[in-house]
C-alpha cells in the first residue's frame, strides 16, 4: 500500500473490531481473548456476537466497540473486519465505516468482486491458513494468526496476548501455550513484513493511567456472581439458550460454594424444586427463557399463595414457540407481569447492563424473602451475552436480609403459631422452616386459613387475598425510583427498560454533541410500577419518546394504564437485533425533524 | 412419647366414609409414631387429590403443592436439609399422570425420601374419570367408550427405573402398610410404597371384597426382595391372585450421597451472611 500524501492523524482507541466466519472456528473464543487484551491494557469494550440455532456450518461474528472511556453498548459500524470466508465480506460490507479494513485470506478467498464498490475500503490480505499450517496446527488455528495480525497492525502490544495465552491454557498445557503463542506471532511478523499500516488510521494503545482491573463480563455471569454473594445454594434449571451458560455457570461453581446444582427433567420440575429448597430455607432460584418459562408458569402461583420466597431469571429471546432462539428480544415483559392465573403480587426487575444484573440478583433474594413473594429477573440475549468491561463489584457492603424468619425464643414466646397470621400490618407473617419446633404449618396451594389448613369461606379468601397484596404496597415503599440519565430538563425524554439502556446512553451521548439534549427514565422495577414517578415526569417532559425491543410498545402500554398517558413517539425494534447507537441516534433525529409538523403526543 | 393423636390435625377428613384413604392415613399417622418421630420433625409433602387432602388431616410440617409436582418438592426439601424425613402422599394420577416424568426421574436418582401412592385406579377429586392405573376398557366419565391404553403398573415403572424400595400394601390392612411405609421410611434411598385404595364413590370393581379375594403377602411363599427379575415377574402379577409386601429392595448410593456439598453441613445451616466472592472475579480478567 502507498502512503497517502496528506495524512490526517490516526484515531486512537475508539474503533470497533469484528470477527466473522463459519460457526465452529473458535470465533467466539477470539473475540473474548481480543476483548481482555483491550480491558488488559486499560481500555474499555463491550462485546457483541451473532450466531445462529446451530453447531457448524452457520454464520457466527463477535464484535467489539473499545475506547479509552466507558463503553455502554457495541456500535454497528465496524472499522476492523477479520473475514474468514467471502460470505463475512458480503454480510457485513454494508457496516463497514469510510477507511474500513478487511482481512481475509486470499488463498481462500478472492474478495476484489464483493468490495469493487468501495474503494475506499483498505484490503489486507495474510495467509491464514498456511500461517496457521506453519505454526504446527491445521486450519483451526486462522483466528489466532488473525489476531497477531491485528495486533501489528493496530500497532498494540503483542505480550499481553502471549501473557493471556499462558493463563487461559495453563491446564491445556505448554503445547498448547506454545502453539497460540507461535501463531500469533506468525500473523504479526507477516503484517510487519508486508503490510503497511500508514494507509489504515485505527491504532489502539495501551491507556497507561486507568489502571483499575477489569473483568470481560456477562449478564448471566454477573447474575451467577449475584445469587453466589446472595447465599444462593440451589440452582435448577434446563438448558434453554439464552439462559443455559447461567446454569452452566451455577453448575461450575458447585464445589469451589457448596451449592448444588440440578439439571433437572424438565421447567416445571426445575421451578418446583427451587420453591421447595426456599421453602425449606435455601436461598434458591432457576432460570430460563421465555418458552421454559411458560413451563413455570404455574410455579409462580404456587410461590404466591404458599408466601415461600422465590427467584425467576428469565432471559428472554424473540418467540413464539420456539422462535429465534439465539437472538433477543424484549417481547416477555407482559408475559411475566400476567403469567399463572389468579391475581397476587410478584416483583419483576429487569437490569440494563451487567452491574445491576449482579446487584439486583441479590436485591431479588432479600425482596422474596423480606415480603415472602416470587420475583423475576428480566434479562435478555443482549444483555446476557455481550461480555462487556465491569469493574469487580463492592461486594464488601453488601447486606444478606432474610426477613421475618421465627427463632426457637419466638416460637416459644407465642404460643399458637399461625404461619399466615392476618393481623401482620404489612402482609408480612412470622415464617418458619421445617425441623422448627412450635414452627408446624402447611404450605397450601389451596387457599387456607392462618394455619395453611384448606378453607373456603368468602371472609377468609378476602383476608388472605388482600394479606398478599398489603406485602406488596410494602415492598413498593421500599423499592428503588427509577433513575434519570443525563440532564434534569431536555428536549427529548426516553422511558425505556432492561437492555435498551447501553445504546439509548450512547446514543444520548452522541446527540449531545450535536446540541440535541436527550434525557433517560430507566425503569428497573416494574413491578411494582413506578407510577407516581413516571407520571411527574411526562407531565414536565418536553417530547417524550418509548424505545423497547418488541412490536407491541409492552412498556409503553403498560404506562398508559398506570398514567393515562400514551406516549407517541414510538421506537421499536423486533427483528432478533438490539439496538445500535447509531440507528436509535437516526430515528431520534427523525422525531425531532417531524417535531412542529404533527402532535406526537396524544 | 409422641401419640397418633399428636399427628391429628384439627379438622377432621372430608373423604367419603368407607374411603381407603382414611386406612393410608391411620397407617401412615401409626408409621412416624412408631418410629418415634415428632411432628415438628417430619415433612410431609402432598399431590393435589383426594389423596393429597390429607394435608389438613395431619398435623406435622405440610407442602401442598400443585397437582403432579410434589416429587420435585420433596426432592429440594431433603437436598435443601438432609436431616428431616421426607415423604410424599399422591393421588395415582397425580403422580403417574401429571407427574409421571418426576416419578421416573426420583427413581432413577435415589433421593432419600418415601412417596405413598394411592391407587385407586381413579381420579377421586375430579370425580370419577381414568387414571393412568385403570385397567384397559375401563369405563368412567372421561372414557364412556372404555379407555384405549392398557394400565400403568406403577411397580414395574419403579423396579424397572431404579427405585432402591418397592412395596405395595392395601388400604384394607393399615397394620401391614404401617409396616411397609416404616421400613420405607428406614430404607436410605428412594421408598415406594403403592397402597391398593378402594375409592368407594367412583370405582365400583376394585372394592374391599374384590381385593380381599385375591390379595396375599409375598412373605408367605420363599419369596426374597433381592432379585429385580424376580420382582418384575411378581409386580406384572394382578388379576386373579395380587401379592402385597416388599417386592425389590437394593442398597446403593442416594442422590444425597452423592452430594459432596452437603457433607459438611445440611444447606440450610450453611453461613451466607458473607461469603467471599473475590475468586470469582479472576476468570474474567
Ligand atoms: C394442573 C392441574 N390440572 C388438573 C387439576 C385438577 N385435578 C385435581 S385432582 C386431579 C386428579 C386427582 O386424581 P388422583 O391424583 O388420582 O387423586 P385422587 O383424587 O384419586 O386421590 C385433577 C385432574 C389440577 N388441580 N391442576
Ligand atoms: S371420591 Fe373416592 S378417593 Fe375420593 S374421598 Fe371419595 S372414596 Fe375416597
Ligand atoms: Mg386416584
Amino acid at each position: 500500500m502507498k502512503l497517502s500524501s496528506k495524512k490526517k492523524p490516526n484515531i486512537i482507541n475508539n474503533m470497533t473490531w469484528k470477527i466473522a466466519g463459519e460457526a465452529g472456528f473458535g470465533i467466539a473464543v477470539s473475540g473474548v481473548l481480543f476483548s481482555k487484551i483491550c480491558t488488559r491494557g486499560g481500555l474499555f469494550v463491550h462485546s457483541y456476537s451473532e450466531y445462529p440455532s446451530l453447531i457448524r456450518g452457520g454464520h457466527n461474528t463477535f464484535q467489539l466497540t473499545v475506547r479509552d472511556s466507558k463503553v455502554y453498548a457495541p456500535f454497528k459500524t465496524v472499522n476492523f473486519l477479520i473475514a474468514l470466508n467471502k460470505e463475512s465480506v458480503t454480510k457485513h460490507l454494508f457496516e463497514l465505516s469510510e477507511k474500513a479494513l478487511i482481512m481475509f485470506d486470499p488463498d481462500e478467498n478472492d474478495i476484489a468482486t464483493e468490495t469493487s464498490s468501495r474503494k475506499d475500503l483498505v484490503l489486507c490480505p495474510v495467509p491464514l491458513a498456511i500461517l496457521s499450517k506453519n505454526s504446527g496446527a491445521d486450519r483451526l488455528m486462522r483466528n489466532t494468526v488473525a489476531m497477531g495480525a491485528s495486533m501489528a497492525i493496530l500497532a498494540y502490544d503483542l505480550t499481553i496476548l502471549d501473557e493471556l495465552f499462558k493463563e487461559v491454557f495453563a491446564d491445556k498445557g505448554q503445547e498448547v501455550i506454545d502453539l497460540n503463542i507461535r501463531a500469533a506471532k506468525a500473523g504479526f511478523d507477516y503484517i510487519k513484513e508486508h503490510f503497511d499500516n500508514s494507509s489504515y488510521p485505527y491504532r489502539l494503545e495501551k491507556n497507561e493511567k486507568h489502571s483499575q482491573t477489569q473483568m470481560v463480563l456477562g449478564g448471566n455471569e454477573a447474575i451467577g456472581m449475584g445469587a453466589i454473594k446472595a447465599g444462593v445454594k440451589f440452582y435448577a434449571g434446563y438448558p434453554m439458550t439464552p439462559s443455559s451458560t447461567l446454569l452452566q455457570y451455577m453448575a461450575s461453581k458447585q464445589l469451589q460454594y457448596n451449592i448444588v446444582v440440578k439439571h433437572t427433567e424438565d421447567e416445571i420440575s426445575a421451578a418446583n424444586m427451587a420453591i421447595g429448597a426456599y421453602y425449606a430455607g435455601v436461598r434458591a432460584m432457576t432460570g430460563t427463557a421465555g418458552g421454559g418459562f411458560s413451563l413455570m408458569v404455574e410455579s409462580l402461583g404456587l410461590a404466591a399463595i404458599t408466601e415461600t420466597p422465590m427467584v425467576y431469571v428469565v432471559v428472554q429471546r424473540p418467540g413464539p414457540a420456539t422462535g429465534l432462539p439465539t437472538w433477543t428480544d424484549q417481547g416477555d415483559l407482559k408475559f411475566v407481569l400476567h403469567a399463572s392465573q389468579g391475581e397476587f403480587p410478584r416483583i419483576v426487575v429487569a437490569p440494563g447492563d451487567t452491574e445491576e444484573c449482579f446487584y439486583v440478583t441479590i436485591q431479588a433474594h432479600n425482596l422474596a424473602e423480606t415480603y415472602q413473594l416470587p420475583v423475576i429477573i428480566l434479562s435478555d440475549k443482549f444483555l446476557a451475552e455481550s461480555p462487556k468491561s465491569t469493574y469487580p463489584f463492592d461486594d464488601k457492603n453488601i447486606k444478606i436480609q432474610r426477613g421475618k424468619i421465627a427463632t426457637p425464643e419466638q416460637l416459644q414466646a407465642i404460643g399458637i403459631y399461625k404461619r399466615f397470621d392476618l393481623q401482620a400490618k404489612d402482609g408480612v407473617s412470622l415464617r418458619t422452616l421445617p425441623g422448627m419446633k412450635n414452627g408446624i404449618f402447611l404450605a397450601n396451594s389451596d387457599e387456607h386459613d392462618e394455619h395453611g389448613f384448606s378453607n373456603e369461606e368468602s371472609e377468609m379468601r378476602i383476608n388472605m387475598v388482600d394479606k398478599r397484596f398489603k406485602k406488596f404496597i410494602a415492598a413498593s415503599a421500599e423499592l428503588p425510583e427509577p433513575v434519570l440519565y443525563g440532564p434534569a430538563k431536555a428536549d427529548f425524554t426516553i422511558f425505556a427498560w432492561g437492555s435498551t439502556k447501553g445504546p439509548i446512553l450512547e446514543a444520548m451521548e452522541i446527540l449531545r454533541r450535536e446540541n440535541v439534549s436527550v434525557n433517560l427514565l430507566h425503569i428497573l422495577y416494574i413491578s411494582p410500577f413506578p407510577a407516581k414517578r413516571v407520571n411527574e415526569l411526562l407531565e414536565i417532559c418536553k417530547t417524550p419518546i418509548l424505545i423497547e425491543n418488541n412490536m407491541t410498545a409492552q412498556l409503553g402500554s403498560l404506562i398508559s394504564e398506570y398514567t393515562g398517558y400514551e406516549i407517541g413517539n414510538k421506537i421499536l425494534k423486533y427483528d432478533g437485533r438490539p439496538f445500535f447507537p447509531e440507528e436509535l441516534v437516526q430515528r431520534i433525529r427523525a422525531i425531532k425533524n417531524q417535531k412542529g409538523l404533527k402532535k406526537w403526543l396524544a | 412419647m409422641v401419640s397418633v393423636n399428636d399427628f391429628t390435625s384439627p379438622i377432621f377428613p372430608t373423604w367419603c366414609p368407607g374411603c381407603g384413604d382414611f386406612g393410608i392415613w391411620a397407617s401412615i399417622k401409626n408409621a412416624l409414631v412408631s418410629m418415634d418421630f415428632e411432628p415438628h420433625n417430619v415433612m410431609m409433602v402432598y399431590g393435589v387429590g383426594c389423596s393429597g387432602n390429607m394435608c389438613s388431616f395431619i398435623n406435622a410440617y405440610g407442602f401442598h403443592g400443585l397437582h403432579g409436582r410434589a416429587i420435585p418438592v420433596a426432592e429440594a426439601i431433603k437436598i435443601a436439609n438432609h436431616e428431616i424425613p421426607v415423604i410424599v402422599v399422591g393421588g395415582d394420577g397425580d403422580l403417574l399422570g401429571e407427574g409421571l416424568s418426576h416419578f421416573i426421574t426420583a427413581c432413577r436418582g435415589n433421593p432419600n425420601i418415601t412417596v405413598i401412592l394411592h391407587d385407586n385406579q381413579v381420579y377421586g377429586l375430579t370425580t370419577g374419570q381414568t387414571a393412568p392405573t385403570s385397567d384397559k376398557g375401563f369405563k368412567s366419565k372421561s372414557t364412556p367408550l372404555g379407555v384405549i391404553e392398557v394400565r400403568l403398573n406403577p411397580l414395574v415403572t419403579a423396579i424397572t427405573q431404579g427405585a432402591t424400595y418397592v412395596a405395595r400394601g392395601f388400604a384394607g390392612d393399615p397394620t401391614y402398610t404401617t409396616k411397609l411405609i416404616v421400613d420405607g421410611i428406614k430404607h436410605e434411598g428412594f421408598s415406594f410404597v403403592n397402597v391398593l385404595q378402594p375409592c368407594v364413590s367412583f370405582n365400583h370393581i376394585h372394592t374391599y371384597p374384590w381385593y380381599r379375594e385375591r390379595i396375599y403377602k409375598l412373605e408367605e411363599g420363599n419369596y426374597t426382595p433381592h432379585d429385580s427379575t424376580k420382582a418384575y415377574e411378581k409386580a406384572i402379577e394382578w388379576g386373579d391372585k395380587i401379592p402385597l409386601g416388599l417386592f425389590y429392595e437394593e442398597n446403593k448410593d442416594t442422590y444425597q450421597d452423592d452430594l459432596p456439598q452437603i457433607k459438611p453441613l445440611p444447606l440450610v445451616k450453611q453461613n451466607i451472611s458473607n461469603i467471599d466472592i473475590s475468586e470469582l472475579y479472576k476468570e474474567f480478567i
